[in-house]
């Protein structure tokens, strides 16, 4: 009795799992087959292609309105860019929140809980207008000053959360053997605290290649855009007419950022968490 | 001897230092006085005159000799930005002079106890000891003050003038200060208010079901993994984790797709199977099901994670004893799993709410806030406030109306803030539950 019972209950399990695992391939496995499909409509008779193609691939590249492979190149000089500067400045700030007392700290906290409460577009139109004033509109330096100095607002609870659980001993001997502030900073709390750090290059990098909004009313020459805004571009005004240029747009955005979080997704998984407990 | 030495500095920063014999620290100091009182007295006034009148001269029609021109008049943004630049500025400048002084009157103090006051190299040696904590925050701080702060204040300022399409848009026109009458408008204009209240409901329901349905989906579909029996535990949650992984910019606009009226795919089977083509995205109600039914796609990944570890510290033995007696799954579920997650996760739980009110990507790369019925003002039936708010600054210029949203949105964020802080605290203290 109590067999037959587990037996159908795992039945209905697998079931489920099953339904749920297609719902979540679905998505994915049509964007990639239309990607190879050949034409533009979104339409098409049955799934699978009767005839595969990477004309939409090739197109991306060599297509005078598509500059893919420029835009590609931008969009990683940025991301890395933000990527050293962004956890540099997210984890000095952090390090130093956790780690030391002084006057300001408190406020300094409180200030960044605050100003993570304000919906980022409020400041959209001012960061414009300070490009402007600077004359860095249309460039990639704007970009990567902007998402960097973000970084701290957003990430820094994360970043604390995590050394806040580095016992304190540690550094205590350490600056009783006479090591300085910045050696215990780089030869010892560093190489501790890579997991989060690990979190913390992953997602500023990832940043400006999803960015579509900032990117968008910064650069505004075809040739300074991102990946981001390019695609967004090919969703918006292309879509009806190429859909399968998208499609292949689309491929060439995500799957990098997906192997990289499927790879470090242990990483990526004690940030949220230790963030999301953090509050 | 540290009454002179904080004097002098005080009179200008860096005499006190020249005085306590710490010549290239007071000369150093002297050069910033310098350069910082020559730019302040040339800028500090007009900052000052740009912010309180917003520029008094309108762009105007001159005659010069025969022809007449255009003359550019103030322009009352530039003018704000500028101006709360140079106070910012001045601020440091500010915080600079005050250590100045506090330096001169401390190293004063050390040489009326007879002390020698450090060398130039050593004072700098300092900035990596018993400075770190400033010097590291230096870089960071400035580029929160100007990139984050600032604009910021901008906002909030800005919800306080007529700064708005097509009136009051320079170089055209200037903008003024107008107190709260955004505020008002907002909130007792017909057209205004109507789509404010709507988009207001709109966006808590969205928050509700939104945190819900993911809070629940990642519980069930971590507890189904979990279950005993189950085999390739980790080939299931690594498939459950592609939605986290695709960027949300791709997989929204692959929904948007996907979910298309007229071509999507989705109709299409359904067309094969004799049903009609639904307006997922096009039908007010289908397309707020929809927002919901994708997001909970993005979303669950991330509970679902949560879940596998909370889950895994709930004790076997408290399961073992209620199939003792006789308990069905559904009262395991409702006495034991529910109320241990609901109290490890209740702090996550608000978060997400807050996080979903502000959920942009989620609606703006999926509807843009559509369908547009007409009777509101400037946004969509799926529009929450943080999409109106982007609409309206960057689609229609209605910058104060955006930013006094914005403050809106703000209020909202902290007060549920305030309220999770004060209740995880209270949890704290009482303890309930091991």
């Amino acid at each position: 009795m109590r067999k037959t019972g587990t037996g159908i209950r795992l039945f209905f399990s697998y079931v489920l799992l099953a339904i749920l695992g297609l719902s979540v391939l679905y998505p994915t496995v049509w964007i990639l087959v239309s990607s190879f499909r050949p034409g533009g409509a979104i339409y098409s008779p049955t799934f699978f292609p009767s005839n595969w193609t990477g004309e939409h691939y090739s197109a991306l590249f060599t297509d005078k309105s598509f500059v893919f492979g420029r835009w590609y190149w931008n969009t990683l000089k940025i991301g890395i860019f933000t990527m050293l500067f962004g956890t540099l400045a997210t984890t000095m700030v952090a390090y130093v929140l956790s780690r030391f007392r002084f006057k300001g700290r408190k406020a300094g906290l409180s200030t960044l809980l605050i100003l993570g409460m304000f919906p980022n577009f409020m400041a959209l139109i001012s960061i414009f207008l300070l490009l402007y004033q600077f004359d860095l509109l249309n460039t990639h330096l704007a970009l990567i000053i902007v998402y960097s100095c973000g970084a701290p607002v957003l990430s820094t609870f994360i970043v604390k959360g995590y050394f806040d659980t580095i016992p304190r001993s540690l550094e205590e001997s350490a600056r009783i053997d006479g090591a300085s502030h910045l050696t215990v900073f780089g030869k010892i709390m560093i190489p501790l605290a890579k997991p989060i750090l690990t979190y913390m290059a992953v997602t500023t990098f990832v940043g400006p290649w999803v960015d579509f909004i900032l990117a968008r009313l910064v650069l505004r020459s075809r040739e300074q855009w991102t990946v981001a805004v390019g695609l967004w571009d090919l969703a918006t005004n292309f879509r009806t007419a190429n859909f399968t240029m998208f499609a292949a747009g689309c491929v060439l955005v995500a799957l990098p950022i997906t192997i990289v979080y499927l790879l470090l997704q242990r990483f990526i998984v004690e940030g949220l968490t230790s963030g999301a407990s953090k509050g | 001897m540290s009454l002179t030495a904080s004097v002098l500095s005080l009179i200008a920063p860096g005499l006190g230092q020249l005085y306590n014999r710490q010549f290239i620290k007071g000369v150093l100091f002297l050069a910033i006085d310098a350069l910082g009182l020559w730019y302040f007295i040339n800028h500090l006034p007009r900052a000052v005159w740009g912010i309180v009148t917003l520029g008094t001269q309108k762009q105007h029609m001159e005659k010069v000799g025969k022809i007449t021109k255009m003359v550019p008049g103030d322009h009352s943004i530039h003018l704000l930005v500028q101006g709360l630049i140079i106070l910012i500025l001045f601020m440091i400048f500010a915080w600079f002079y005050v250590q100045a002084v506090i330096d001169a009157r401390r190293n004063g103090l050390v040489r009326e106890n007879g002390g020698q006051t450090v060398n130039f190299y050593r004072s700098a040696g300092a900035l990596f000891d018993r400075s770190f904590p400033f010097t590291m925050l230096a870089v960071p701080i400035v580029g929160i003050l100007f990139l984050t702060i600032m604009p910021i204040i901008f906002g909030i300022l800005i919800a306080f003038t007529n700064f708005s399409g097509p009136n009051f848009v320079p170089p055209n026109a200037l903008v003024d200060w107008v107190g709260f009458r955004t505020f008002t408008d907002l909130l007792t204009l017909k057209t205004w208010s109507y789509t404010f209240w709507h988009v207001l409901l709109w966006t808590v329901e969205w928050a509700l079901l939104a945190t819900v349905t993911t809070y629940l989906g990642g519980m069930l579909v971590a507890m189904l993994v979990q279950q005993p029996g189950i085999r390739f535990k980790k080939f299931w949650r690594t498939l459950f984790i592609v939605p986290f992984a695709i960027p949300q910019l791709c997989s929204a606009l692959i929904m948007n797709n996907l979910f298309n009226g007229e071509f999507g795919p989705i109709n299409q089977y359904l067309g094969m199977l004799g049903i009609e083509k639904i307006g997922w995205l096009t039908d007010p109600q289908w397309a707020k099901f929809t927002v919901v039914l994708v997001n909970a796609w993005f979303g669950i990944p991330v509970t679902m994670m949560l879940m596998f570890g909370v889950l895994t510290t709930i004790p076997k033995d408290l399961y073992e004893a209620a199939e003792v007696d006789g308990a069905t799954a559904f009262q395991k579920f409702r006495t034991i799993t529910l109320p241990r997650v609901l109290f490890v996760t209740a702090p996550v739980l608000i978060t997400q709410f807050a996080g979903n009110i502000n959920n942009f990507n989620a609606i703006y790369l999926l509807t843009g806030g559509d369908p547009k019925t007409g009777d509101y003002q400037f946004a969509g039936q799926t529009d929450l406030l943080v999409t109106w708010l982007y609409k309206l600054t960057l689609d229609n210029n209605k910058y104060n109306f955006a930013s006094a949203i914005g403050i809106i949105v703000f209020l909202i964020i902290a007060s549920i803030s305030i309220a999770s802080y004060l209740r995880t605290k209270s949890f704290k203290e009482e303890d309930m539950v091991q």
